[in-house]
């Protein structure tokens, strides 16, 4: 790119991509997670794998739903999927490393098959029918008995080691997928790709009419925002140690990772990172707080995001609201000197 | 019958309503040709059937030598047959700069960014807009817009460029303008095919003219031919205008 002039802001809305500040809060904020096995509990070890997976989850519905503008709720089919052909990978003598590049391989095909019939759908019907694409796959496991063990679930073979040996290895392969699932994000931002997917969110049409190969890219999009979800998926069915439908194919985590990422700043580099730290810590905190109150609390943050945070936390303007702040002080201040 | 652009019998149905009814006509390379014709009478249909919107019921598109009948939108402007539309459509949160961009990177030739950016700027320059680079393409007022969407079809590096009504809204010091730009592509090369509802505009700049009546060919020639047409006073332009147009036009000479 010819310099750095005001001409070559090419990233769009993604503000914060080429900020050093930014890549410096992000090694810190890596380096916090990565060293929990050393400074804290394993309570505290559990919060930064449940960041490091849930960052990963964001970050992959990032390129669907805020690069190219497709509401997915998707999420939890591609997590589940990749749950159980990691579960049933392991379970018939398939070394572990091997059985999790399966569920990242199987889920991307899964969506890229998925993508070309789904993607033809927009907006509200595109959420709708992503939606359902959970239910139908929670119900095809939990009714092919033979194969997926049906309601009873499955048991997964243990990683080998303590608890607190089994938590670091679980946490460090988790952070690997969120740096993983980041670095393809940087690329796609900067790259070819990101830019013919900003042209698609914002009209369709006219990318066609420029040249953009729509179906393609939406398929390269939906695709993913699937693998890491898959990877992620078998990692944790080897943490737990025990999946079943119910917890596999959650409606409820396919509603919170676009939550965490529009949180954060959809369509951002960073957004999805900070919406789902902020996320994760709130929810930690009602959680212990408020047992019973936690999933209305949820709701609500729903709703405060679509009223007053629409593009998210990192996309406030804060110089203006200090500036904003700033001028309220000195308006009081002159109104009291006055009096 | 050769031409850059080329149409053999094309024809489409809606369901029962047959909107493109056996069209066939040629460009020249380097023409520029005035497709006119009442609402309704199929002309952006005609577009849509040429750049892959729509599928053709019946007929042949051939472009360059190559039959493009089926192609995708994607593929025809990668061809280099590019259009704008009736009602311009940028990427509204993007600078005008990358909306020009994206038609250089996904239409023409630029292989990275920073080659784009140059193209773009270029087109920018050619069609005037090169002081708003920076602005939102939202944020522009209807002849900027139109400036930027004829822009963003030149990156592409058109062959052929299918304007639809980009003088559709403008006052006539802005039309004006937006005529000596057309000239000025059509000086580069690019063979053009304008659609247009205002007779004068597209009397004055075509070199040949196509009317379009209820989706069928109803004459083809010279714009002075067509205007004296027995079918398309009767059809489109009424008597009194081609009363008028004669009256202009032995004054002229």
């Amino acid at each position: 790119m010819g310099g750095d002039g005001t001409s070559t802001k090419l990233s769009g809305p993604a503000v914060l991509s080429r900020k050093p500040l930014a890549y410096a809060a992000l090694a810190l904020w890596v380096g916090l997670l990565a060293a929990t096995p050393l400074l804290g509990d394993n309570y505290t070890v559990r919060i930064a794998i449940t960041i490091a997976m849930f960052t990963a989850m964001a970050l992959s519905w990032n390129f669907i739903g805020g690069f190219t503008g497709y509401p997915s709720f998707s999420t939890a089919a591609f997590f589940g999927i990749g749950c159980y052909v990691g579960a049933l990978a392991q379970r018939n003598g398939i070394p572990l490393v091997v059985a999790w590049t399966l569920a990242t391989l199987a889920v991307a095909l899964f969506a890229a098959a998925l993508g070309l019939i789904i993607l033809r759908l927009k907006g509200h019907y595109f959420a709708i029918g992503s939606i359902a694409v959970v239910e139908v796959v929670r119900l095809i496991v939990s009714s092919w008995g033979s194969v997926t063990g049906g309601g009873d679930g499955l048991n997964v073979p243990l990683l080998q080691g303590g608890p607190e040996a089994v938590s670091a290895i679980v946490l460090y392969v988790m952070l690997a997928i969120m740096l993983a699932a980041f670095g393809a994000t940087v690329l796609v931002d900067r790259g070819r790709l990101g830019f013919g997917l900003r042209c698609i969110n914002q009209n369709e049409d006219a990318a066609d009419m420029v040249g953009i190969d729509t179906t393609r890219y939406k398929i390269a999009a939906y695709s993913l925002s699937a693998l890491f979800c898959g990877t992620v998926g078998a990692v944790y069915a080897s943490w737990v140690g025990y999946i079943d439908p119910t917890d596999s194919f959650s409606i409820l985590l396919t509603v919170k990772v676009p939550v965490m990422a529009l949180l954060g700043g959809a369509g951002t580099v960073f957004g999805p990172i900070v919406g789902t730290g902020v996320f994760v810590l709130l929810e930690e905190f009602f959680w212990a707080n408020f047992l019973e109150w936690n999933r209305a609390i949820l709701g609500g943050i729903i709703v405060f995001l679509i009223f007053f945070l629409p593009g998210g936390i990192l996309r406030l303007d804060y110089r203006r609201l200090w500036r904003d702040l700033l001028a309220r002080r000195a308006r009081q201040r002159s109104a009291e000197a006055a009096e | 019958m050769s031409g850059i652009l080329r149409l053999e019998g094309v024809s489409k149905a809606f369901g029962g309503i047959r909107a493109v009814n056996d069209v066939s006509f040629a460009l020249e390379e380097g023409e520029i040709v005035g497709l006119i014709g009442p609402n309704g009478a199929g002309k952006t249909t005609l577009v849509n059937l040429i750049t892959g919107v729509h599928p053709l019921t019946a007929g042949r598109v051939v472009f360059a030598g190559a039959d493009v009948t089926r192609q995708k939108p994607f593929q025809a402007a990668r061809r280099g047959l590019a259009r704008t539309f009736q009602i311009v459509q940028p990427f509204p949160q993007m600078s005008v700069l990358e909306n020009v961009a994206a038609g250089a990177l996904f239409g023409g030739a630029p292989d990275t960014m920073a080659d784009a950016l140059d193209e773009a700027r270029r087109e920018l320059a050619f069609v005037g807009l090169e002081p708003l680079a920076e602005t939102p393409a939202a944020s522009l007022t209807l002849p900027n817009r139109k400036r930027l969407e004829l822009a963003k079809s030149l990156a592409m590096r058109p062959k052929v460029l299918l304007l639809d009504e980009v003088n559709a809204g403008l006052n006539a010091a802005e039309i004006d303008g937006a005529l000596e730009l057309i000239r000025q592509i059509a000086a580069r090369g690019v063979t053009i095919l304008i659609i247009e509802h205002l007779m004068k505009v597209v009397l004055s700049i075509s070199q040949r003219i196509l009317v379009l009546h209820h989706g069928e060919l109803i004459a083809e020639g010279a714009p002075r031919a067509v205007v004296e047409n027995e079918k398309v006073i009767e059809a489109y332009l009424g008597a009194k205008f081609a009363a008028r147009f004669k009256q202009q036009g032995s004054a002229h000479v």
